[in-house]
């Protein structure tokens, strides 16, 4: 496959596809609608379903139902239309069904407003419906990253039976950037549903797909069942990327488009002097904790940068500890850090802890 | 080489797709780029931009709040953009619609009447073509006969009676561009 100037949400949308997504329910909300059109056009014409939902929260229990007859389903939206989705979210979780929901966030509380945010991270992480529950996160910071990520959302949702999130944000659902999608994979055969699935229970015994659980000590054993899947996926699934950490004394630890931001902010600041790098977590769920505990063993303070009021904040707090400083800065609403004050964050941090800074950056972007 | 570039304007001036051009034109050279419009609800009868980045190095911000260069099709657009393009930079500003004049002397400010010469031309559509020809003759980023082949690949081929016309304002832009360049640098008495 070529290389194509592709936009995010259109990028994502092809990518479920070609993954092997058989149906698609969602209801229209910018900045991720391109998605719902592509799979307009694109679902009936490969025989397979898309359904425009009344609501969010229809489409979430539309996405359910698929998932539970063991059919390969996805939904997308943005902020609010997500938080309408957090009661079928938890009944997944409760039911251990396999999906995949990309959201890409806009400015909120509320309705807010459309423009790009990363302010539903503790939503999509620590929960957001209710229970004791988990979904794997994926954090793309590019367009090749958004279908790359959509296509692994789908694989380890069908290993693990879990949701998969995919948590975008509005500048990478409307951006274009030259990215590959991957090969058509065959469809799945008729009779490849999973063991578990609701798929007619004809000449074996019948499956159940449900949440419910009256009694508490069965409750409880769930729980703990639950409680085990997720260690194997904290211990199979984490993913991060370190950038020009290996002599670095600061680190900034920033997640999808904040991440690349603060690229061209470390590029500036290298070009200065500043021995500065770059902590990606890419699974935020499971949380690269290990990696990053090492790192705060190695360095003299860390910066996290987020498109929104310190949400990350708190996990990165709770890893480091007191092994070194942890400052912030994030911009929110809907408003994007601009490299130039993440640079004048991170100058002011290099100063502090006494680094020689060159007066006289050159002006250096990537 | 990094290049970063707006375009900005009304609505239906065909910034966004000259931006998108730029954009395709780069990947087909084999360097990095990345498009970034603005989206929601003051594109309606309102403003549009764009912000392209072009690279020979992965791209990380696709936002920048001092681009090298800018093409500023209306009023509010100059206003806004003057003060941020970098010293050095260039500002190609369309003189149709702008009757306000560049202020900056630490830039390289191209006036392009490109609505009348997009009517000259036959086509009030091709405005966006004669500005984007204007600016590759001023930047060094790609050249108008590489932003040329990159149109004939993506416009559609229902379009394609309209080649002729998109390569003849492009190369006119250029043409424009670099008498208003040499203008710019002779002393006036």
């Amino acid at each position: 496959m070529a290389r194509e100037l592709l936009k995010g949400n259109v990028a994502f949308a092809e990518a479920a596809i070609r993954a092997g997504c058989e149906a698609y329910f969602g209801y229209p909300i910018t900045p991720q609608t391109e998605a719902l059109e592509h799979m307009a056009v694109r679902m009936p014409e490969l025989g397979r379903t898309f359904v425009q939902a009344e609501s969010e929260v229809a489409a979430i229990n539309m996405v359910y139902g698929a998932a539970a007859a063991g059919v390969r389903t996805m939904t997308s939206s943005s902020s609010p239309g997500v938080s309408l989705m957090m009661e079928g979210l938890s009944y997944m979780a409760g039911s251990e069904v396999p999906a995949v929901v990309v959201d890409v966030m806009r400015g909120g509380p509320g309705l807010g407003n459309i423009a790009p945010a990363q302010s539903d991270y503790t939503q999509m992480v620590k929960g957001g419906g209710h229970g004791d529950y988990r979904q794997i996160v994926l954090a793309p910071a590019s367009v090749q990253e958004l279908i790359d990520h959509t296509v692994l959302a789908f694989d380890l949702a069908d290993r693990y039976r879990i949701v998969s999130v995919v948590l975008a944000d509005g500048s990478l659902g409307q951006m274009m950037e030259g990215a590959e999608l991957p090969a058509m994979r065959p469809p799945r055969a008729a009779d490849a549903s999973p063991a578990w699935a609701l798929s007619g229970a004809k000449e074996r015994d019948t499956n159940l797909i449900s949440s419910i659980h009256l009694d508490p000590d069965e409750e409880e054993r769930f729980n703990h069942h639950l409680q085990a899947k997720y260690a194997a996926i904290e211990a199979a699934e984490i993913r991060h990327e370190e950038h020009l950490l290996d002599d670095a004394s600061i680190a900034v630890v920033a997640f999808g488009t904040a991440a690349r931001l603060v690229k061209t902010a470390i590029a500036g600041e290298r070009a200065a002097g500043v021995a500065v790098g770059l902590f990606r977590p890419i699974t935020l769920w499971p949380f690269p904790t290990d990696a990053l505990r090492d790192l705060s063993e190695r360095v003299e303070a860390i910066l996290v940068v987020e498109m929104n009021m310190g949400q990350m904040l708190e996990d990165v707090q709770r890893v480091v500890a007191e092994r070194c400083p942890v400052g912030f800065f994030g911009r929110t609403g809907g408003v994007m850090p601009m490299p130039e004050e993440i640079a004048a964050r991170i100058r002011a941090l290099a100063t502090q802890l006494g680094a020689a800074v060159s007066d006289a950056p050159e002006e250096v972007r990537t | 080489m990094t290049f970063d570039l707006i375009i900005a304007g009304f609505g239906g001036q065909g910034v966004l797709f000259a931006g998108q051009l730029l954009a395709h034109a780069a990947l087909d050279a084999g360097l990095e780029t990345t498009w970034y419009p603005s989206y929601g609800p003051e594109m309606r009868g309102g403003t549009a931009n764009c912000t392209v980045v072009i690279s020979d190095a992965p791209i990380g911000s696709p936002i920048t709040e001092r681009p090298q260069a800018a093409i500023v099709m209306n009023l509010p657009s100059l206003v806004r953009y003057e003060p941020l393009v970098r010293p050095g930079g260039v500002l190609v500003v369309n003189t149709s619609l702008i009757d306000r004049a560049v202020e900056r002397v630490d830039i390289d400010a191209i006036a392009i009447p490109a609505d009348d010469v997009a009517a000259e031309l036959g086509n009030p559509k091709l405005t966006n073509m004669v500005l984007l020809g204007a600016l590759l003759a001023r930047t060094s980023a790609l050249t108008t006969a590489q932003v040329g082949a990159t149109l004939e690949r993506v416009l559609p081929a229902r379009h394609h009676h309209l080649l002729g016309a998109n390569h003849a304002a492009l190369a006119r832009g250029a043409e424009l561009a670099t008498e208003a360049a040499a203008r710019n640098a002779t002393p006036t008495a």
